[in-house]
């Protein structure tokens, strides 16, 4: 329409950034607080929303999503935390081992795929682990709307309870915490039973405590469209394979630790992404012509689209057989 | 259950169904000259209320719902109109619409708001119509308000006064 | 200031007007001699110094016109402006939007001042000086939206986001093509637009959602969108539409060149960050189709697309029954000569049109 359309630009807009703090909080789990470069307030974001991080490991470029769990209401700096995984692909060690206070770094704009539902009568949160991220900051934005709001945090042992002193300290009779290592479970059905109409209930951990909790829901007769969830797959090693780029006329090789986005990004060929965990939609690749069998792992293709193998999540999904042909 | 009508039909269907759906069940009917009061009442729900109109009924309904927990099943039968606008209580207390079962019986009467005086008209049958209220003519658009819980009329003769086609009746 | 603004009404006497200035950065929609319904996203960072598409919020010589215009619409329908409790926060986050674009990009018109949430806000055009706290509606004469939308030219609606879907929940909207806010508040993004016809054929709105849902924070969108409209009238809503309808058939072959209008809406796309939302500001722009005339290239490309346009387009579009008179008008400034690519006038290089005789 106007004279110069500008190309949609790979990944959300891009912020400098200081490193201002690195606070290890537990055996696994280090919080990293980060200060804009040029001194200014970040962007507000709203709770639930994540960063996606960038690391320059050794050459090579890592990118990371993980939620910011300061209050939405100080912009002065954005704080997260890494659960180290040492069977990962290094993105979490990397922060861990390397990352140092006055760092330099380039985090993205925030990005909110988990947010709240404002109209909700009353939010209940349920937290696995690491998963608590989120919710330290939609506990902030709530305390300051005045909402009504509880959670559910359930944490291996009491050494690695991220948060947990400081949560209970706060919020007495709100926080509910359960320790795995006492046999302590989250009561699911008696929790949902008897919430007031217009609850929303938002999960946050593993895959199987975010299906337990939606298939509990739905079995209490709770609608879909009242408990989120969000989970961001890690992309996962596997066989390495061959892709043909059509419209780049390249061919490229996916190694056995990277994704199939990062191949195609280190070929120099840009590809759209937000999330890079198979959650926003934004790298759905068509393919053109298949010979073997994909790997799904994203949580945005319906499973038509799975099974007749006419589109590709390459942040998170691999492929395994003779050819594979993208249109990209 | 909220139903008016012809709906209590489907209410004797489902009960017929599963009997024990009723020993849960709060049942609002409004029967428009119907007479289905007695057959209701002998599902034995768990509670039964018989409202002589809509507007009579509805801050039972809405005491209900606010009253409600979550896992709570609203099921509304009978017109487009009575569902309409229980489905927007439904709504404002919390549950999506999506959540909400309907099941049309009865009259394909519409319910329709004038753009223009905001007045609604009640058991619209024909296309184009009067507006009860301003007197214009209207004609039928295909857009419907959930949170009104009517369908849209606007002026069909305003560039060519008087000039207004024989009504037809709606699905025909 | 920089910008000398007009005195003129949009009702009555329509003594509205555009400068030389204001002709020449119009927002002519057609890219090329036809034109097919699309979605056209673009990206809106800025564009050509002094075009519509400079700033984030364009603020030209008919701002104050049209404040004065959207006050008498508001209070003889105070319905035109809603909110539903959620939305806010997303006020809000309008608010402060508006404040800082505006403040940034006109610094000689608009001022804000912010201490902690005690915040200023000067608007000279409009001789507005309020200090409130940001946050705290009880600071403010309106809600949040309210407030700041009747300082800000074009129709707002602020959409949630939710179930990957969005909702119709807040709205500013007086200066609308032939859609009521106090209909479709509270409507999905399917519902509102029922009412387009080839739409569902074509597909089109499943893709324009998706792109919406993922507009993210600092990078903002833009497209066009255009109809036609008898006389420089900025309400042309449904509800009124019984009063205005008429005036289309006040169209000659004397009159249409200043009566007939082509009017086109400037729509842009911002996430909001606190609450998540969107906003989706429709920013209207008219011009007289004898102004349009002034630029040869627009003049024969005018034609050609109104020519060619599909009879269900223009029947939408509301034109239908005015084409004919509409075609004997501008096919005068169109002598067949090819037209460079692009919307922009090209004032300097396209060939003044070719007198027949």
């Amino acid at each position: 329409m106007s004279a110069a359309p500008q190309k949609a630009k790979a990944g959300a807009e891009k912020i400098d950034v200081t490193v201002s703090a690195v606070v290890p909080l537990n055996e696994l789990v280090t919080r990293f607080e980060f200060k804009a470069k040029d001194g200014r307030d970040l962007p507000t974001f709203s709770a639930g929303a994540h960063t996606v991080v960038q690391m320059n490991d050794q050459g090579r470029t890592r990118l990371n999503p993980y939620s910011i769990m300061s209050d939405p209401a100080d912009t002065s700096h954005y704080a997260i935390s890494v659960r180290r995984d040492d069977e990962g692909r290094g993105g979490s060690l990397f922060m861990h081992r390397n990352v140092k206070v006055g760092d330099e770094m380039t985090i993205t704009f925030p990005v909110n795929l988990f947010s709240l539902d404002l109209r909700a009568r009353k939010q209940v949160f349920i937290a696995g682990g690491i998963g608590i991220t989120p919710f330290m900051a939609m506990i902030a934005q709530m305390e300051r709307l005045g909402g009504q709001w509880e959670l559910h945090y359930s944490v291996r042992t009491e050494a690695l309870g991220t948060y947990v002193q400081e949560l209970s300290y706060k919020h007495p009779g709100k926080v509910h915490v359960y320790y795995d290592d006492q046999s302590q479970a989250i009561a699911l059905e008696d929790l949902l039973d008897g919430q007031p109409l217009g609850t929303n209930v938002y999960v946050c951990g593993p895959k199987g405590m975010i299906d337990w909790v939606h298939a509990t829901a739905s079995a209490a007769g709770w609608p879909d469209a009242n408990v989120h969830s969000e989970e961001f797959t890690k992309p996962q090693p596997g066989k390495p394979f061959q892709v043909r780029l059509c419209k780049s006329d390249k061919v490229i090789d996916v190694g056995e630790h990277e994704s199939l986005l990062e191949a195609i990004e280190r070929s120099g060929v840009e590809a759209p992404f937000l999330c890079r965990g198979g959650a926003c939609g934004q790298c759905e690749t068509d393919v053109v012509s298949f010979d073997g069998d994909f790997i799904h792992r994203d949580h945005w293709l319906d499973d038509d689209q799975h099974a007749n193998g006419s589109k590709i999540m390459p942040c998170v999904s691999r492929f395994v057989g003779k050819s594979l042909e993208l249109d990209r | 259950m909220i139903a008016d009508a012809e709906g209590a039909e489907a209410i004797l269907e489902l009960a017929a169904q599963d009997p024990d759906l009723m020993t849960k069940s709060h049942i609002i009917f409004i029967p428009k000259g119907t007479n289905y009061t007695q057959a209701l009442r002998d599902l034995k729900p768990a509670q039964f209320y018989e409202g002589p109109s809509y507007e009579a009924a509805v801050q039972r309904i809405r005491h209900v719902l606010a009253e409600a927990k979550m896992g709570l099943q609203v099921y509304l039968t009978g017109t487009e109109g009575l569902m309409g606008q229980a489905q927007n209580e439904a709504m404002q207390a919390g549950i999506p619409h999506s959540a909400i079962q309907t099941e049309h019986r009865g009259s394909v009467a519409r319910r329709m708001q004038c753009v223009h005086c905001k007045g609604i008209t009640e058991d619209v049958i024909t296309d184009p119509f009067v507006c009860s209220h301003c007197g214009l003519n209207l004609f039928v658009r295909d857009h419907y308000s959930r949170r009104l819980a009517a369908y849209q009329g606007v002026c069909i003769d305003a560039e060519d006064p008087g000039n207004v086609p024989e009504p037809q009746e709606l699905y025909t | 200031m920089t910008i000398q603004f007009n005195e003129e009404t949009f009702r009555d006497d329509y003594s509205f007007h555009n400068s030389d200035w204001a002709i020449k950065r119009f927002p002519f929609p057609f890219h090329e001699d036809s034109y097919m319904y699309a979605v056209n996203m673009e990206q809106h960072r800025g564009g050509p110094e002094g075009s519509v598409y400079e700033k984030r919020f364009d603020v030209d010589e008919h701002y104050v016109s049209e404040m004065r215009d959207r006050a008498m619409v508001l209070a003889d329908d105070p319905l035109r402006c809603q909110s539903l409790p959620h939305m806010t926060l997303a006020g809000w986050d309008l608010l402060e939007l508006i404040m800082v674009s505006k403040s940034e990009d006109y610094p000689d018109l608009f001022e804000l001042h912010r201490n902690g949430n005690q915040w200023r806000w000067v608007n000279k055009p409009l001789g507005i000086d309020d200090t409130f706290t940001f946050l705290d509606e009880t600071t403010l004469p309106y809600g949040p939206m309210e407030y700041i939308t009747r300082q800000a030219q074009g129709d707002f609606c602020v959409l949630d986001q939710r179930d990957d879907m969005l909702w119709m929940d807040a709205g500013m909207v007086t200066t609308q093509a032939d859609w009521s806010l106090d209909f479709d508040i509270g409507m999905n993004f399917f519902e509102w637009h029922a009412p387009v016809p080839l739409a569902h054929e074509m597909g089109i709105f499943k893709r324009a959602l998706k792109f919406l849902l993922n507009i993210q924070q600092g990078a903002p969108a833009r497209r066009l969108n255009w109809t036609m409209t008898v006389n420089p009238l900025l309400d042309t809503s449904p509800e009124n539409y019984h009063k205005w309808g008429i005036q289309k058939t006040t169209l000659t072959p004397e009159n249409i060149g200043a009566k007939q209008h082509l009017r086109v809406e400037l729509q842009t796309f911002f996430r909001l960050p606190r609450s998540n939302a969107l906003v989706f500001p429709i920013r209207c722009y008219l011009c007289s189709f004898q102004d349009l005339m002034t630029m040869p290239k627009w003049g024969r490309r005018l034609h050609r697309v109104v020519r060619d346009l599909p009879e269900e387009l223009a029947t939408y579009k509301g034109f239908i029954d005015n084409r004919p008179m509409m075609l004997d008008y501008l096919s005068q400034f169109d002598d067949g000569l090819p037209t460079s690519r692009g919307v922009w006038p090209d004032l300097d290089t396209e060939p003044a049109l070719k007198k027949s005789s």
